[in-house]
């Protein structure tokens, strides 16, 4: 039993207890994905068809590189905030949205710890 | 407290609207993110394999190239540039923008129209560099 008045709690940090963060980092991470993600889709046009020593290649500049982490970074940081909103919608057991919001996070750190340590490795020169 | 947790309005309550182009697109939007979702393993493997050699390179490549590979990866392009399309109009809206009834259904049809000719053009100049 808290002493807070439920007004007081509400200013704070609102019912899902996270405030606006998760509204905000997806908006932020929305507008960086819009030139990243542009990047993303250009050098896979440039490089389709493209033979291994060629994109071994260009995966190992290191702006390309770079770029290629930014664009895996704020891609799963946007991706697990909005599938946690959509998991919020719609599934509304205690438990099993626990299990699931627990799931989600596993899978971005599972993909994202993949597509980093491979791009860091062909950055490095394969 | 308990009692009124129980009872607040719960979303989204598709049933009881009638169909618009911004709901379609609005679902669209959901649907497309969460295709994204499963999508990076698509991006996950394209890295991983060509972080893993010249074999494993050649492996993705074929199944990628492949008649079924085509057709996921161009429903991935579509789905990209579609939440895409619909995040910029969802930026737009956050500034108070286009919002009223007539730009708002405008804008959404703008998005679908703005992903399917941008899916196709990525792909007509895909070919045509290859
Ligand atoms: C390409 C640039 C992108 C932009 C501009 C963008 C923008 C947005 C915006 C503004 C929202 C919030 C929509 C709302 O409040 O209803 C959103 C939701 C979402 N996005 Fe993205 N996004 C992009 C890329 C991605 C990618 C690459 C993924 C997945 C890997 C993704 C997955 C999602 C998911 C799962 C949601 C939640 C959908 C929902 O709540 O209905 N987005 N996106």
């Amino acid at each position: 039993m808290s002493l807070r008045t439920p007004l007081s709690r509400v200013r704070g940090l609102g019912a899902s207890r996270g405030g606006t963060e998760h509204f905000w980092r997806q908006r932020l991470t929305a507008v960086a994905n819009i030139p990243l993600l542009a990047f993303f889709v250009i050098f896979v046009i440039a490089y389709n068809g493209a033979d291994y020593e060629t994109l071994t290649g260009a995966l190992g500049n290191p702006i390309v590189a770079a770029i290629m982490g930014l664009v895996i970074i704020s891609g799963l940081i946007h991706m697990r905030i909005g599938m946690q909103v959509i998991v919020e919608d719609y599934i509304h057991e205690e438990f099993a949205k626990l299990a699931i919001l627990m799931l989600n996070t596993f899978f971005t750190l599972i993909i994202g710890a993949l597509c980093l340590f491979a791009v860091i490795k062909l950055g490095f020169g394969g | 407290m308990a009692e009124v947790s129980k009872s607040r309005p719960i979303s989204p309550h598709l049933t009881i609207y009638r169909f618009k182009p911004t709901m379609w697109m609005s679902i669209v939007h959901r649907i497309t993110g969460g295709a994204l979702y499963f999508g990076t393993i698509l991006m996950a493997w394209w890295l991983v394999a060509t972080a893993s050699g010249e074999e494993s390179f050649n492996t993705m490549n074929a199944v990628y190239g492949s008649i079924v590979g085509q057709i996921v990866l161009f429903g991935y392009t579509w789905a990209l540039l579609h939440h895409m399309m619909g995040g910029i109009r969802h930026l737009v809206w956050d500034t108070i923008h286009a919002i009223e009834k007539e730009q708002s259904t405008r804008l959404a049809q703008a998005t679908l129209v703005a992903s399917v000719c941008l899916t196709l053009l990525v792909w007509i100049i895909g070919y045509i560099v290859r």
